[in-house]
């Protein structure tokens, strides 16, 4: 993948510029029934080469707040910003892998894949779409078309999609949630490696408490409605994590601490490190 | 921001992974031509046929059933031959006049169906007008037509427009309402424009239901060449079912039957085809 030596150790990014602020984001919905408040106030710096987790309960803005990240959406107050460019529209340094891999059910694989070079009207990449689907184990799949694939082969198709064209910074919206425990836990593998090969800086949307801390190095809680950061927790757990840490008394220990911090509503102070 | 995208919530219904479509199909108005048929199959409906052709020559020649009232399959086969160098000039005119209205009706209806939709106002003023034209047989219509503009191919041809591009309307508005909002994030995630969304997204998620309207259109098309044919002027299949009929020349009307059942079918089996490779995606 790309020429970025492998890191240890989360964290150590602190003294960089933040790769995306968000300063005071705050969005409501006009609705039929009347106005949503989804986020109130969001500030959050996201580190460049990190790999951030945003855990909350659904309805909590979370997709909200990510797809205003991607410029999927206004704010109604408040700003975005990647290094000193205001976010208002999809930029290219930005991809995104939404739940269920969304592919388009009308395209083979290799069509699929080829989609955002299409519409960004330049040739296809396809050396390095090559160089991604045997990264993946989809290589030789190119002809088949979604519905012949497996979820975890559908979520790492569109994983190969979105980093196709090379973006550094990946937005992901829940992709695991529809699979399996199992494939689940290949798949947290994989962008765990993928993350670890590129440098890339990845934003995760996750309701699972276990996946946000076997991925991140930070995992923001947020509480619902409206939407506001409740808490912030630095992960130290040495990478690469192997998948059954998660059975150890100390990462279940690091799971129910969070689950406390959010069953009482209690904010711990920001950046509290637990060990 | 993004006019599609709007301000809507980001919550879409989840589907299992590997997701089917919602179940709108070419499979809710076909009748099936099976796809994997056995020799046995095969065998057995060519079998059918012979029985139900064969059995019909025998008892309508067993009962000695006149001709005028029914004539037997082979009598009607050899009209067919025997009178084909007066049939097939009208058999060209139908088909001029079916394929020039339905390319007329369909374009327009598609147009329609892909600008109305992008409007959910206009799409709740319009809606009534065309199913009011769905609903009313555009039959109706060709006498008056024909007084405006005489006897030739061009009231039929309006006729058949305005019979067949309702049905591509209103089918292709079905589908061009099937909006998925996580496949119009997607493409707009990559920076696809409107227009791209439109090509790219739109256009192949309502494909299914464009096909289905193609293919009732068509039909609808078919049944209004005849009927219009049949209603005025001295040309067209359906002026000549009112002509052997008239004559009492039963074997060669039925031969025209047979024509117009083949000219139905094919249209079916042609829009099969069309669904299967464009649209099978979705069953």
């Amino acid at each position: 993948m790309d020429a970025t030596p492998m890191r240890n150790v989360a964290g150590a990014s602190d003294k960089k510029a933040p790769k995306m602020v968000i300063a005071g984001a705050t969005k409501y919905y006009q609705t039929r029934t009347g106005s949503v408040h989804a986020l109130d106030n969001v500030s959050l710096d996201v580190r460049d080469g990190e790999f951030l987790c945003i855990l909350g309960p659904s309805g909590c803005g979370k997709s909200t707040l990510l797809w205003s990240m991607g410029g999927l959406h206004g704010l109604t107050d408040g700003e975005i910003r990647l290094g000193a460019e205001k976010i208002i529209k999809p930029h290219p340094e930005i991809a995104m892998i939404f739940q269920d891999a969304n592919l388009l059910p009308w395209r083979n694989l290799a069509a699929n894949i080829a989609l955002p070079f299409e519409l960004k009207r330049k040739p296809v990449d396809q050396q390095r779409i090559d160089m991604l689907l045997k990264r993946v184990n989809l290589w030789g799949f190119e002809s088949k078309f979604p519905r012949e694939l497996s979820g975890g082969m559908q979520q790492r198709a569109s994983i190969v999609r979105s980093l196709s064209v090379n973006p550094s910074l990946l937005l992901m919206d829940e992709p695991f949630g529809a699979l399996d425990a199992f494939t689940r836990d290949e798949m947290n593998l994989l962008i765990q490696e993928i993350w670890m090969e590129t440098g890339k800086t990845i934003v995760f949307i996750t309701h699972s408490i276990s996946e946000a801390i076997f991925l991140a190095d930070r995992v923001v809680v947020m509480s619902a409605r409206p939407g506001r950061i409740a808490s912030v927790f630095d992960i130290d757990i040495p990478r690469p994590r192997p998948v059954d840490i998660q059975t150890r008394p100390d990462f279940i220990e690091r799971v129910l601490h969070i689950k406390a911090s959010i069953d009482h509503g209690r904010s711990p102070s920001e950046g509290l490190a637990i060990t | 921001m993004d006019k599609a995208l709007g301000d809507k919530i980001p919550e879409f219904n989840r589907k299992k992974a590997g997701g089917g479509g919602d179940g709108v199909g070419l499979s809710g108005t076909s009748l099936g031509l099976g796809d994997h048929r056995t020799k046995l199959e095969t065998l057995t409906i060519i079998l059918v046929a012979v029985v139900i052709i064969g059995g019909a020559e025998l008892l309508l020649k067993w009962f000695g059933v006149p001709q005028y009232v029914l004539p037997t399959p082979s009598l009607i086969i050899m009209a067919l031959f025997t009178e084909w160098g007066f049939i097939w000039p009208h058999l060209l005119v139908t088909l001029y006049e079916l394929l020039v209205g339905f390319a007329i009706g369909a374009s327009i209806g598609f147009v329609l169906a892909a600008v109305i939709t992008q409007f959910p106002f206009v799409e709740k003023i319009v809606t009534p007008y065309i199913l009011l034209l769905v609903t009313t047989p555009m039959l109706a219509l060709v006498p008056l037509l024909i007084l405006k503009l005489g006897f030739g191919s061009e009231p039929r041809i309006i006729a058949v427009a305005l019979a067949s591009g309702p049905m591509v309307m209103i089918n292709s508005a079905t589908g061009f309402r099937r909006v998925d909002l996580a496949k119009i994030a997607l493409a707009r995630s990559f920076g696809a424009s409107t227009f791209q969304i439109f090509t790219k997204i739109r256009i192949p998620m309502a494909m299914p239901m464009i096909i289905v309207g193609l293919m009732v259109g068509s039909i609808f098309g078919l049944l209004t060449t005849v009927g219009a044919e049949m209603v005025g002027g001295a040309e067209g299949l359906g002026n000549r079912l009112t002509y052997y009929s008239a004559l009492i020349r039963m074997p060669q009307f039925f031969a025209i039957i047979l024509i117009l059942a083949i000219i139905g079918i094919s249209i079916y089996v042609l829009f099969y085809w069309i669904g299967k490779k464009w649209a099978s995606w979705e069953t």
